[in-house]
C-alpha cells in the first residue's frame, strides 16, 4: 500500500513534459534504455529545433552521457528523454553506444573487467 | 540557462569509454542505497524521476485520466569508469512491485543486484528480495553494519531471508569506500561463478 503522502495530486508539472513530446506518452522501441551511451553527432543543427530537443543536444555536445545521466542533468523524466533523443537520433543529431549485452548473454570477460576494476580503484 | 553542467571536465565519460554495464543496488526505504550510491559514484549521485498512475499503469494512460492520482518514482544512480573502455552505473530504487514499467527499465541489461538488508528489519527486505528473484536478477546480499550493531550469524540471516546456500552475504558499512567496493566485488565473483 502507498501512505497518502508518498502519492501527490495531478499538477500542471505533469503537463510540461507531454508538451514537449507532442503528446506521446512512451516509446515502444528498444534503441534507447538507462545505460546507452549518447553524445551528438556533427551534423549541423537546423534553426527551428524545440528548445527542449536544442538543451538536449547543448548537453551532449560535451562528450557520451548515458541516458540516466541526460535524464537527470536537465530534470526530465526517463520515458521523456527517450523520446527526444529517438527523435533526435532519428534526425541524425546523435550517436550511441549500445550498452553490455543482457545478464544472460554476459560473458565472463565483461564480469572479470569489472572486477579487475574495481579492485584497481578499490582493492 | 539550460542544464549544462559548466566547466565541469568529469561531467563526461572518457572518449575511449564503449561499454556500459548496470548493477542495481536495492533494498526497502531508508536502507541506505542512496548513501551506498554516493559513497562508490564518481560523479555527484544524479536523480531521476518517472510519474506514474496508481497501479503501475504506463505514463501515456495519464492523458485523459484527469482526477487520478500519481505518484512519483525516483532512481538515484551513480558512476563508475573501471577502465579505458568500460563503465559501470549504480543504479537504487526502492523495491515498489506495481511499477511494473520503471523495473523492466531497471533490470533490462542489468550484471545482477546487490540488495542492501538491514538485521534490525528483516521482514521489510522479503518484497524487495521477491522482486529481484521475479526478474530472475543473480543478487547478493549486503547486510547494513554500523558501528557497535551485533553481527548477526550469517546462516541465521541466511535461514531467516530463505537464501539459496550459495547466495553472498556481506557485510558492510554504505558511509565506507572500502566496505562498500568490497560488497560489489563479492556480487561480481558470485556472477563469475554463476557463467563458468
Amino acid at each position: 500500500m502507498t501512505a497518502p503522502e508518498e502519492q501527490e495530486p495531478e499538477s500542471a508539472q505533469l503537463v510540461r513534459p507531454y508538451v514537449i513530446t507532442n503528446g506521446r506518452g512512451r516509446l515502444d522501441n528498444d534503441q534507447f534504455n538507462l545505460i546507452t551511451l549518447v553524445t551528438a553527432s556533427d551534423q549541423v543543427r537546423p534553426g527551428h529545433l524545440d528548445p527542449e530537443k536544442r538543451r538536449l543536444l547543448d548537453l551532449c555536445a560535451g562528450g557520451y552521457l548515458s541516458v540516466a545521466e541526460i535524464a537527470g542533468h536537465m530534470g526530465l523524466p526517463i520515458g521523456i528523454v527517450k523520446i527526444l533523443l529517438s527523435d533526435l537520433s532519428a534526425d541524425g543529431y546523435l550517436l550511441t553506444r549500445a550498452p553490455a549485452p543482457p545478464a544472460q548473454l554476459v560473458d565472463v570477460s565483461l564480469l572479470q573487467e569489472v572486477l579487475d576494476g574495481l579492485q584497481a580503484r578499490f582493492g | 540557462m539550460g542544464s549544462r553542467p559548466v566547466s565541469d571536465d568529469d561531467v563526461y565519460l572518457a572518449d575511449e569509454v564503449q561499454i556500459a554495464a548496470k548493477i542495481l543496488v536495492v533494498g526497502h526505504f531508508a536502507v541506505g542505497k542512496t548513501t551506498f550510491i554516493g559513497t562508490m559514484s564518481e560523479i555527484p549521485p544524479l536523480r531521476t524521476e518517472e510519474r506514474m498512475t496508481q497501479a503501475g499503469a504506463h505514463v501515456d494512460d495519464l492523458m485523459g485520466t484527469r482526477g487520478k492520482t500519481t505518484t512519483t518514482v525516483a532512481m538515484d544512480f551513480g558512476r563508475l569508469t573501471l577502465s579505458e573502455r568500460l563503465v559501470l552505473y549504480l543504479f537504487g530504487t526502492p523495491g515498489q512491485e506495481r511499477f511494473v514499467q520503471v523495473w523492466e527499465d531497471m533490470t533490462r541489461g542489468a550484471l545482477g543486484a546487490l540488495i542492501l538488508v538491514d538485521p534490525e528489519r528483516l521482514k521489510e527486505s522479503f518484497p524487495v528480495i521477491d522482486l529481484v528473484e521475479q526478474y530472475g536478477l543473480p543478487y547478493a546480499i549486503s547486510v547494513n553494519h554500523f558501528d557497535g550493531t551485533p553481527v548477526r550469524p550469517d546462516r541465521e540471516l541466511r535461514e531467516a531471508l530463505d537464501l539459496l546456500p550459495e547466495t553472498p552475504i556481506v557485510t558492510c558499512d554504505a558511509r565506507d569506500e572500502k566496505s562498500s567496493a568490497n560488497a560489489l566485488m563479492a556480487l561480481v565473483r558470485y556472477l563469475q561463478e554463476r557463467s563458468r
